[in-house]
C-alpha cells in the first residue's frame, strides 16, 4: 500500500489546486471581464441604488404593484435563534415548502390563498402558480395568466385604465425560447419597474 | 401534457444521441492514450504530474492495485474534504462568515462528495464558505466524476482484452480523465452558464433595497464553475439550498436545457466508448437503447402525474397540473423530464421540489434510483452498473437455451455472476434495511416533516438516493441530525464501494480469460431481443425487491389522494 501513498498524495494536492483553486478562479477572471454584469448577479439600478436582481424574486404585498407568487422561505426568529419565521423571498436562504401532495398543511394553504384571490377578481378563475409557492421561494416570474389577473387591482390602485395596464403586461410577457423551450412568463421585478415609469409619465 | 412538452422530450433525446458519437470517439482516444487536438497544451501538464507523483504511465496495474489505488486516493480526499470543513472559519475566502461545520455533518458532507453522491443535509448558501464551496466541492465534483469514469473504462478493459492481467493504470486514466475530459468541457459550460446569468463573483452576498423598501440579502458566489462540474459529472450538488430550482444556479429555459443534456452527455457517450473499444459499435447502442426504454417510460410517466396534478388540490377548481414545489419559468414539463434525468443518471440535482411531486411523479425518480441508475446513470457508474446487468441478464439466458453464456466472446462463469450479484444485492440491503431501521427508532421518525404515507417515502426517498449515490432528496426530511447524517453517510460508503470492488473484480477476471470466437449458437447481443431481455431483467429484479416498500409509499398515497384524504402532521 505504500507504493500507493505518494501518487495519491501528489495528484490529490496537484488536482485539488488545478480543479479546486485554478479552475474556480480563472473562471471568475474570465467572466468577470467578458460578463461583468451577470457574473455579479445580474443587479439592477434605479436612481442609481441597487433596487434587486433580474432573476430574484421580490416580495410584493401592496395593491400598487403585481405580486410574485407565494414563497415558503423563512429566516432566523429575531427572538429565537433556534426557531425559524416565515420570511417570503429570503435570498440568503432558498427553499421550497416540501409540502407532500397529500399534505393538510398544503390544503389549508391553498384553500385560503385561493379564497384571498378570488375576493381580489371574483368570477375569474386563479392562476395555479398564484396560490402554489415555487421551488426556490425566489421564482422571479409569474405566469401571463396570472399577471393578467392581477391588472383589475393594479389598475384601481394606481388610478390607470384597466387596457394601459394590460398593453403594459403584454409588453413584459416573455415567450417560449424559439417558441419551444421552457414557459412563458412575466418577470414581476420587471414589470413593476415598468409601471412605476408608466406612472412617473 | 401537451404537443409542446412531447416535442422538448424529443430534441432533449436527440441532442443527447447526437452527442454520443462524437464525444465517444474523443474520450476512447483519451482512455487509449492517444494524441487529441488538447495535447499540445495538456500533454506537458500530463507528463509533469507523472514525473512529480513518481507514476510510469506505461505501467498498468492489477484489477487488485487498481482497487487499492482507488481507495488510497479517497481515503486521503475524504480526510482533506473532513478537515477543510471543520476548519472552514479560519480560512481565507469566508466573505459571510460561516462557521466550522459540526463533526456529524462533515463526516456526511465529506463522504457525500467522495462518493458522488452530493447528498446535501445542509443548505449551501447557509453553511458553506466559498473556498469550501471550491477547493473542497467544486474539486470533489471533478475527482469522483473522474473516478467513476475510470472505473468504467477498466471493466471495459477486461472485455476487450484476451488473457491479460492489468485493467490499465487509476492514476493514467484518472489524471486523463479530468484534464482531457472534464476540465475543458467544463471551462466552456461555466462561460455558458455565467452568460445565461449565473453569478461567478468572490464578492459576498449583495445587500438592496426592494421596490417596497425591504432588505433582501442576495447570496452569490463562484457559482457557475460549480454547477458546470456539478452537471457533467452527475454529481449534483447545489451551491444553493434549492440547487437548480435556485433563479441563479438555472436561471433560463436554455440553462436548463443544457443542464440536462450535460448529465447524461457522459453517460450516453461512455456506452460508445464501450462499444469502440470491444470493436464492436453495435453493443454501445443496444445498451444504449436498453436505458432509453426505461428512460422513456419512466419519463412519460411523471410527466403524465405532473400535468394531472394532485387530486387533493385539484379539488378546488384549480387547472394546469401540479406547480407546487416548481418554477414558473421550467413549468410541468422541464421540471418532470429533469426529475427522471437527474434520478436515472445519478445527478441528484434538482429544478423543482421533488417532495411535493404527485404520488406517482415523485415514485419514478425512485424506482429509477432504485433499478441501480442504470438508465444512463452516473458517468461511468452508469455503464459499469448496467454491465452487471447484463452479465445477469446472460446468464439467465444461458439457463434458459441451456448453453454456458458468453458475452463480447468472454464465457460467464459463476465467479463473474456472484459478484454481479453482489453488486446488484448491496444497493437493497442498503436502501429497505436502512428505511426499516429508521421507521422504527426515536431518531429515524423524527425526520419527516409530512404525515402518513409521504413520511415514509420521505425516509426511503432519502436511503434510496444515499445508497445510489444521487443526492436528490425529498427535502421534507430533516436529515442534519447525527442519527441521518450517519446512516447516511453509511449507506452512501457501501452503495459506492461494494458496487466498484466486485466490479473491479469482474473486470479483472474477464480480462485474464482467452476469447472465444464466436459461432452459429452464440447470442447475438446487438439485437432487439437482447434489449427487452435485458430491460426484463432490470425490471423484474428491481420491481420484485422495491414493490413492497413502494406500496407502503407512493401507492398507497396515491390511492388516498384519489379519495381526497389529507394527512396532518402531529395528528
Amino acid at each position: 500500500m505504500s507504493n500507493q501513498l505518494r501518487p495519491a498524495l501528489v495528484l490529490l494536492i496537484a488536482l485539488t489546486a488545478l480543479t479546486g483553486l485554478a479552475y474556480p478562479l480563472a473562471m471568475t477572471g474570465i467572466a468577470g471581464a467578458i460578463f461583468p454584469a451577470k457574473a455579479a448577479g445580474s443587479l439592477i439600478e434605479r436612481d442609481g441604488k441597487v433596487v434587486g436582481s433580474s432573476l430574484i424574486g421580490q416580495s410584493f404585498t401592496s395593491d400598487r404593484y403585481f405580486q410574485g407568487r407565494p414563497s415558503a422561505t423563512s429566516a432566523a426568529d429575531p427572538a429565537d435563534a433556534t426557531k425559524t419565521v416565515p420570511e417570503p423571498y429570503n435570498a440568503a436562504n432558498s427553499s421550497g415548502s416540501n409540502f407532500g401532495p397529500s399534505s393538510a398543511a398544503l390544503a389549508e394553504r391553498v384553500k385560503a390563498d385561493l379564497a384571498a384571490r378570488q375576493a381580489e377578481n371574483p368570477g375569474k378563475s386563479v392562476p395555479v402558480d398564484l396560490v402554489t409557492t415555487s421551488g426556490s421561494g425566489l421564482d422571479p416570474d409569474v405566469s401571463p395568466e396570472a399577471a393578467l389577473f392581477q391588472v383589475p387591482r393594479v389598475a384601481k390602485a394606481r388610478n390607470l385604465s384597466e387596457d394601459q395596464v394590460r398593453i403594459l403586461v403584454d409588453s413584459q410577457v416573455q415567450d417560449r425560447l424559439l417558441g419551444l423551450l421552457g414557459e412563458p412568463r412575466v418577470n414581476v421585478l420587471a414589470l413593476n419597474l415598468a409601471l412605476d415609469n408608466l406612472g412617473s409619465k | 401534457m401537451t404537443i409542446n412538452g412531447w416535442i422538448q422530450i424529443a430534441l432533449f433525446c436527440a441532442v443527447v444521441l447526437a452527442l454520443a458519437r462524437p464525444l465517444g470517439g474523443y474520450m476512447t482516444r483519451v482512455f487509449t492514450g492517444e494524441r487529441t487536438f488538447l495535447s499540445p497544451v495538456l500533454a506537458p501538464v500530463e507528463r509533469g504530474l507523472y514525473r512529480v507523483a513518481g507514476i510510469n504511465a506505461a505501467q498498468e496495474q492489477h484489477w487488485l492495485a487498481y482497487a487499492q489505488s482507488m481507495l488510497a486516493f479517497h481515503v486521503l480526499g475524504f480526510l482533506a474534504l473532513y478537515a477543510l470543513l471543520r476548519l472552514q472559519a479560519v480560512l481565507p475566502l469566508n466573505p459571510d462568515g460561516q462557521s466550522a461545520v459540526a463533526p456529524d455533518l462533515a463526516f456526511n458532507t465529506a463522504t457525500s462528495f467522495v462518493t458522488n453522491t452530493n447528498w446535501q443535509s445542509y443548505g449551501g448558501e447557509t453553511t458553506m464558505s466559498y473556498l469550501t464551496q471550491m477547493l473542497g466541492l467544486t474539486h470533489q465534483n471533478f475527482l469522483s466524476a473522474a473516478t467513476g469514469i475510470a472505473l468504467a473504462v477498466a471493466l471495459v478493459r477486461g472485455f476487450s482484452r484476451a488473457s491479460a492481467y492489468t485493467v490499465g493504470s487509476f492514476w493514467v486514466d484518472l489524471t486523463r480523465t479530468t484534464l482531457y475530459v472534464l476540465l475543458p468541457l467544463c471551462m466552456a459550460l461555466t462561460l455558458f452558464y455565467v452568460w445565461q446569468g449565473i453569478p461567478q463573483t468572490l464578492g459576498g452576498a449583495v445587500e438592496v433595497t426592494t421596490l417596497e423598501g425591504a432588505k433582501q440579502t442576495l447570496a452569490v458566489g463562484p457559482v457557475a464553475s460549480q454547477v458546470a462540474i456539478k452537471m457533467l459529472g452527475t454529481n449534483g450538488g447545489g451551491f444553493f439550498n434549492v440547487n437548480a430550482a435556485h433563479p441563479f444556479e438555472n436561471p433560463t429555459a436554455l440553462s436548463n436545457f443544457v443542464q440536462i443534456v450535460s448529465i447524461f452527455a457522459i453517460g450516453a457517450a461512455m456506452t460508445n466508448v464501450f462499444g469502440r473499444m470491444v470493436g464492436d459499435e453495435r453493443q454501445g447502442w443496444a445498451i444504449l437503447s436498453a436505458m432509453g426504454v426505461l428512460f422513456l417510460a419512466g419519463t412519460a410517466l411523471v410527466y403524465w402525474a405532473e400535468s394531472a396534478g394532485s387530486p387533493v388540490l385539484n379539488a378546488f377548481g384549480l387547472t394546469g397540473g401540479n406547480m407546487e414545489g416548481k418554477e414558473v419559468r421550467f413549468g410541468i414539463l422541464a421540471s418532470a423530464l429533469f426529475a427522471a434525468v437527474t434520478t436515472a443518471a445519478s445527478c441528484g440535482a434538482v429544478n423543482a421540489m421533488h417532495d411535493s411531486f404527485t404520488a406517482l411523479g415523485g415514485m419514478i425518480p425512485m424506482i429509477n434510483m432504485q433499478l441501480g441508475e442504470i438508465i444512463v446513470g452516473g458517468v461511468g457508474a452508469g455503464l459499469y452498473g448496467i454491465l452487471v446487468f447484463v452479465i445477469v441478464t446472460i446468464f439467465v439466458a444461458g439457463l434458459m437455451v441451456g448453453r454456458s453464456p458468453e458475452y463480447l466472446g468472454k464465457k460467464i462463469e459463476g465467479r463473474e455472476v456472484k459478484m454481479a450479484m453482489l453488486a446488484i444485492l448491496c444497493l437493497p440491503l442498503m436502501m429497505l434495511g436502512f428505511t426499516a431501521l429508521a421507521t422504527v427508532v426515536a431518531a429515524g421518525l423524527a425526520g419527516p416533516a409530512n404525515a402518513g404515507p409521504h413520511g415514509f417515502s420521505e425516509i426511503l426517498y432519502a436511503f434510496t438516493s444515499a445508497a445510489a449515490n444521487n443526492g436528490s432528496a425529498f427535502g421534507g426530511l430533516t436529515a442534519n441530525t447525527a442519527f441521518y447524517n450517519t446512516t447516511l453517510g453509511l449507506g452512501m460508503l457501501f452503495g459506492r464501494f461494494f458496487v466498484i470492488v466486485p466490479a473491479l473484480a469482474i473486470a479483472g477476471s474477464l480480462a485474464a480469460k482467452k476469447t472465444v470466437p464466436a459461432s452459429a449458437g452464440t447470442f447475438p447481443t446487438h439485437g432487439g431481443l437482447f434489449i427487452g431481455l435485458l430491460v426484463g431483467v432490470i425490471l423484474i429484479v428491481g420491481g420484485l425487491t422495491f414493490f413492497p416498500a413502494l406500496a407502503l409509499g407512493p401507492i398507497v398515497e396515491h390511492l388516498a389522494g384519489g379519495l381526497g384524504q389529507t394527512f396532518a402532521a402531529g395528528g
